[in-house]
């Protein structure tokens, strides 16, 4: 049995994509009303949803408070009917752990924090529907709920996915393509500044290709920018004509 | 540009798994014809022609573009490749269709759109938005795929009409072998028409006709409707019955000398039956060579053992099965419950391995008949029946036919023509039908692949000395054997001030200019090995790179991968070590030059010091070599003198070994040797190693049975012990009787094979008595050589590692290419030795020659022409002549015809002329003359039948 063409001789993908191309991205911000800032987020078939509480006074042990900077809290969860297996445990594992780390990294780096010292902001954030590029999809929804939160940031953080088929660097992976086992990049890019918030690969990739499938990646990344912008500002145009402004 | 998108469900076995996957609709998918307004884009690659001329069809006299369906695609490739076919659409669907159920024919269909000549275009249909389809309620796969391609060829008509505003668009034609689809294609308004119907319609090109493969059910008027075979078991009762241990998997093995016999090698790690017998034309069942099949085992009462009769299938076109049995009974015979071994029977197939075979059309006797069987020139295939109109002038020619089917009541195979290669007996055509018989790739290299030669002129740059010693003063010279082009060795010694010895092997540095994964490098490892023919090479990498930049000549500066030994004067390394250098060799010899120098007193110049001083520590390393156990083995090789205007061979002669011959060998040994040990304990998983296992016992029964004959003792239980036997086989009227024992040593061995370290822990070199080694030296013509150098440029810190270098399992894989492409270019060797060989006796005429016997068989011996070289088979069973009494002693063996008996190593001579009765094979017969055999030798030149005369000449040849 033959296994599954990545990227076809014409230079499409399973799903019809070309190789830099994005999936469908679909956005909006301000879904709860509870929440300091929310935003949910479709990429392709991805689905993400993310909330934001704070900055406000640590909760827990006063003693992780930090002195100069806010501490950003951040909890990653993939909801039971998420995968075409139902999960067991929608949180709390060891890969929800990794995920959690990687998105403070990621944040710590983008907001802030200096503004709000011995302050916690919480960022949760929840897979309702996964199909490749989870990490990506979070931090974006991620992003939108900062922002929608009012919290200050150096810049939006965008993250999108890349990997590498027979010489050339796809972006975006799908749940297909992640599957096939290739290498996979994750990288986080403030596209103003072109500065790297996280970069990501856990599997082997030539030195040399490896330039390509930033290059892709980070492509892609500015891409995201540019439909998350225009998300930002329809919602900021709504929320101002709400106001009667 | 993302159109829309929508679900497809999927549900999997164990479980149902709900699968949600994205399909994106688009709007910017050309239709392939350069050109077209509509879609507006510049199609990169291969493009229709907005205007096809095709060929006339009187089916459709407008231009007119092809549109296959799967099954045309999938069975009348050949029909495709065509120069004639251009301008054919290939849909996605089709394609993916085509690479599920077939990878050659899809790798072949891939090649095909790749060529820009043949027009061929690939249409993303299944993600255009005017032509995907969406499955429906009640449909299956294959009905859904059937519409879709019929929506593509809809879609197509109408945007052809929309682009042209003339009335003389170009049409879309759609070539179905589905009657059905085809009706409902017609019911739609799409042309279509069967694969058969149009290339019939094509009246200029009648002889497409006959490259179409037969698949209808026509035409079976000749075969005879009574079943022979047995019915084939369908795939899902066979894995049934493999799992459940009632059949066993293996592959199907036809014997090249008997073809009512074959063996299968069982799959699997099965200790016993590993290997299976088949006999009989109802048990082989229609399995043709390299087939995997499955097979059950017969009970044992019903056992058979190896028939060592030569069986040829000569019977005509007919179908008459009797005559078949009674030849079978004919296998039958001396049964001896010892010799039995584990018979079964084919009850299914599991994987059809056909490629296409080459060989030579047996016209049907009927005068005016268009079918007619074809005889491969390999004898494990079976003959085939092709129909073709063209009879008369492809008789005489080499032709390639492929193998369509083989229907249970016929009892050949039916297959259609492909492709002419030119008259039997050419040497360009003999020579391509042995490459193509053996698999040898040897097109020229593509353009992609000359893409990454260095440009001329090219010479050293800084750059390219980095990591690199500069050995340019050393006194190095290479020694080969005369006209050698691609001298991939060069040597050097020299006395140290410590009074010690330094040793240098230089091996061109191949490494440097191929690059891994590149095409060139792509090429290289296909490949595998150089292929020496008699009068042609086949390289493995460009002539640029073979003759000249990695080539190590004299006088010119070149780089090398140096190992570098500091010894004393016992031949005992001090130190080795490893460098890539650039050098400028000072000589390059032949192997009588260097042997010149060194006995010639009167020269003492550097490279002739140098010379006697690696020859004498060769001599110490080979007599190590040999007290560890080395072995050394003979075999008969000769070299052709070929003419230089006709390249017809005009003489033999036996290849002469000098003392420069093995102190090459000794050093190059050395180093393969050192650098296994290098890599080994760099990369102890991923070193490229070669190992020649030891030979199971049972091989040197034959050995050991023609040594007690003669009287003498041989102990095989070691090297070391062999080798000593060898080296006291002695008979002072007999001295050749040495180097016979030696012949059929070879013969016990096994195949040396490339590995990779980390898949296997048995690393020994039986043959060279040396616990590790691998090839180094020759990276010019081998492959294994290049993954070597890379290892050890990474082990040193020259160059750089790749993924691929260090992934074990892709090594293994590469390493079965390489020992397959060995295996293979050994054997188009030795069939081009053997083609010359009969163009050399072709002009000889008939000889007489003394020869040894070196097989005794149930009706034929084996033997050796020194003088030549020459092996052949000495029949004692003709078919149009009585049959002599025949008596054959498995234990000896001898074989005793009338009152002669006959043992291994018995002087003979024979009568050696060229059998051109079979064009096919036109082969070197061999008749005995003596002993005279009366009925069976041929008489001799005086004529006169002395029948005591052999008698004597025995008693003699026993002393």
């Amino acid at each position: 049995m033959a296994g599954l063409e990545l990227l076809s001789d014409q230079g499409y993908r399973v799903d019809g994509r070309r190789a830099g191309e994005l999936r469908k991205i679909q956005a909006r911000m301000g879904v709860f009303a509870q929440a300091d800032g929310s935003a949910y987020i479709e990429q392709g078939n991805t689905k993400a949803l993310a909330v934001v509480y704070g900055p406000h006074e640590m909760r827990g042990s006063r003693s992780r408070a930090l002195p100069d900077r806010a501490l950003v809290n951040c909890q990653y969860s993939m909801a039971t009917f998420s995968t075409g297996e139902r999960k067991r445990r929608p949180h709390g594992d060891r890969k929800a752990c990794e995920m959690g780390l990687q998105l403070r990294q990621t944040f710590e780096a983008a907001i802030l924090t200096q503004l709000y010292p011995r302050s916690q902001i919480d960022i949760y954030v929840q897979v309702l529907q996964a199909d490749g590029g989870n990490y990506a999809a979070c931090v974006n929804a991620a992003t939108l709920a900062v922002l929608d939160a009012g919290i200050p940031m150096r810049d939006f953080v965008c993250a999108c996915s890349a990997g590498f088929v027979d010489g050339t660097a796809l972006a975006d992976l799908s749940h297909v393509e992640e599957a096939a086992g290739g290498p996979q990049v994750a990288l986080a890019l403030l596209p103003a500044s072109g500065q790297l918030a996280l970069l990501e690969m856990d599997a082997r990739l030539h030195e040399d290709h490896l330039q390509q499938v930033l290059e892709a990646a980070s492509q892609a990344a500015r891409d995201v920018h540019a439909l998350l912008d225009r998300v930002v500002r329809q919602h900021v145009r709504e929320a101002a004509l709400l106001l009667g402004d | 540009m993302l159109k829309s998108k929508t679900f497809l469900k999927k549900t999997r076995a164990g479980g149902v798994l709900k699968i949600v996957r994205e399909h994106y609709l688009r709007d910017d998918i050309g239709c392939g014809a350069s050109g077209c307004a509509e879609c507006c884009r510049t199609q990169e690659g291969p493009a229709l022609e907005p205007r096809p001329r095709d060929p006339e069809s009187s089916l459709c006299p407008q231009p007119h573009y092809l549109l296959p369906d799967t099954n045309v695609l999938l069975h009348q490739i050949d029909i495709l490749e065509d120069p004639i076919i251009r301008n054919v659409i290939v849909l996605q669907t089709v394609l993916q269709e085509v690479r599920n159920l077939s990878a050659p024919v899809y790798k072949r269909i891939r090649d095909v759109t790749s060529d820009l000549s043949k027009h061929f275009y690939t249409f993303t249909n299944e993600h255009h938005r005017d032509t995907y389809v969406e499955q429906e309620q009640g449909e299956n796969a294959n009905d859904r795929n059937d519409r879709a391609i019929r929506v593509a060829a809809k879609w197509y008509n109408e945007h052809m009409k929309k682009i042209t505003a003339d009335d003389n668009h170009p049409q879309v034609i759609f070539i179905t072998n589905d009657i059905k689809n085809k009706e409902k294609a017609i019911e739609e308004g799409i042309p279509a028409y069967t694969c058969e119907e149009y290339i019939k319609s094509l009246t200029a090109n009648p002889e497409l006709v006959d490259r179409l493969a037969c698949l209808s059910d026509e035409g079976n008027e000749i075969e005879s409707q009574k079943v022979i075979f047995p019915e084939h078991l369908p795939l899902s009762k066979l894995q049934q019955g493999i799992k459940s241990g009632v059949y066993l998997q293996g592959t199907f093995r036809a014997s090249r000398e008997n073809y009512l016999e074959a063996t299968v090698w069982v799959h699997g790690d099965d200790e016993e039956n590993r290997e299976i017998i088949l006999q009989g034309l109802r048990n082989l069942n229609r399995a043709v060579h390299e087939d995997i099949v499955a097979v059950e085992l017969l009970p044992k009462s019903q056992w058979v053992a190896p028939s060592s009769v030569v069986l040829q299938d000569e019977g005509q076109n007919g179908d008459d099965v009797e005559d078949e049995e009674e030849k079978e009974n004919t296998l039958k015979t001396a049964i001896n419950e010892k010799m039995l071994r584990p018979s079964g029977r084919v009850v299914g197939i599991i994987k059809r391995n056909w490629r296409p075979f080459c060989g030579m059309l047996s016209k049907s006797d009927i005068k005016e008949s268009r079918r007619h069987l074809f005889t491969p020139a390999d004898k494990r295939i079976p003959r085939i029946r092709i129909e073709t109109r063209q009879a008369s002038t492809l008789e005489g020619q080499r032709i390639i036919v492929a193998i369509d089917g083989w229907p249970k009541n016929s009892r050949y195979p039916n297959g259609h023509f492909v492709k002419n290669l030119g008259a039997v007996g050419d040497k360009e055509t003999e020579t391509e039908v042995l490459l193509l018989e053996h698999d040898v790739p040897h097109q020229p290299f593509s353009r992609a692949v000359l893409s990454f030669l260095p440009k001329m002129p090219w010479s050293i740059t800084e750059e390219d000395m980095k990591n690199r010693e500069d050995l340019r003063h050393l006194c190095i010279c290479s020694v080969d054997p005369p006209k050698c082009t691609d001298i991939d060795d060069a040597l050097h010694c020299r006395e140290l001030e410590n009074g010690n010895l330094e040793v240098g092997v230089h091996i061109a540095d191949v490494s440097h200019f191929i690059r891994p994964g590149n095409a060139l490098d792509q090429e290289s490892a296909k490949r595998g090995t150089t292929v020496y023919l008699c009068e042609k090479r086949i390289d493995m990498v460009p002539e640029l790179l073979s003759s000249n930049l990695c080539s190590l000549r004299s006088n010119v500066d070149r780089l090398a991968f140096s190992c570098i030994w500091e010894m004393n004067h016992n031949a005992e390394i001090l130190k080795t070590r490893f460098t890539k250098s650039a050098i400028n060799s000072k000589a390059s010899l032949t192997y009588a030059e260097a042997q010149m120098r060194i006995d010639s007193a009167t020269m003492n110049d550097d490279i002739t010091t140098s010379l006697r001083g690696l020859n004498k520590l060769a001599k110490i390393l080979k007599r190590r070599r040999i007290d560890a156990g080395a072995l050394i083995l003979s075999s008969p090789e000769v070299r052709f003198h070929v003419d230089s205007e006709t390249h017809d061979p005009i003489d033999l002669q036996t290849k002469e070994l000098r003392e420069t011959n093995s102190m090459v060998e000794e050093f190059m040994l050395l180093a393969n040797v050192s650098v296994a040990k290098k890599i080994h304990e760099e990369f102890c998983e991923h070193a490229l190693l070669r190992k020649h296992p030891a030979p199971p016992p049972s091989n040197y029964e034959v050995l050991v049975k023609a040594a007690k004959a003669k009287n003498l003792d041989f102990k095989t239980d070691s090297a070391k012990a062999l080798a000593d036997s060898l080296d006291r086989v002695e008979s002072p009227d007999f001295p050749y009787l040495n180097t016979l024992f030696r012949i059929l040593a070879t013969r016990c061995m096994m195949q040396a094979v490339y590995f990779c370290s980390g898949m296997d822990n048995d690393f020994h070199h039986y043959g060279l008595a040396s616990p590790i080694y691998t090839h180094f030296t020759s990276p010019i013509r081998r492959y294994a050589d290049i993954i070597v150098h890379r290892l050890l440029a990474v082990a040193i810190g020259a160059d750089s590692t790749y993924p691929d270098l260090t992934n074990k399992h892709k090594l293994a894989d590469l390493c079965k290419n390489l020992n397959f492409r060995h295996k293979m270019a050994q054997y188009a060797q030795r069939a081009s030795v053997a083609f010359h060989t009969q163009l050399f006796f072709k002009n000889k005429g008939i000889v007489n020659e003394e020869a040894y016997v070196l097989f005794v068989r149930k009706n034929a011996i084996v033997v050796l022409i020194p003088k030549y070289g020459l092996e052949g088979t000495v029949f004692f069973e003709e078919k149009d002549k009585p049959k002599p009494r025949l008596a054959y002693n498995e234990e000896m063996p001898s074989l005793k015809v009338e009152d002669t008996e006959f043992h291994v190593f018995d002087k003979v001579k024979v009568k050696v002329t060229l059998d051109s009765s079979n064009l096919q094979h036109q082969k070197i017969r061999m008749s005995l003359i003596e002993p005279q055999i009366p009925g069976v030798s041929g008489p001799t030149d005086s004529t006169t039948l002395n029948t005591d005369e052999p008698e004597k000449k025995r008693s003699k040849l026993e002393n």
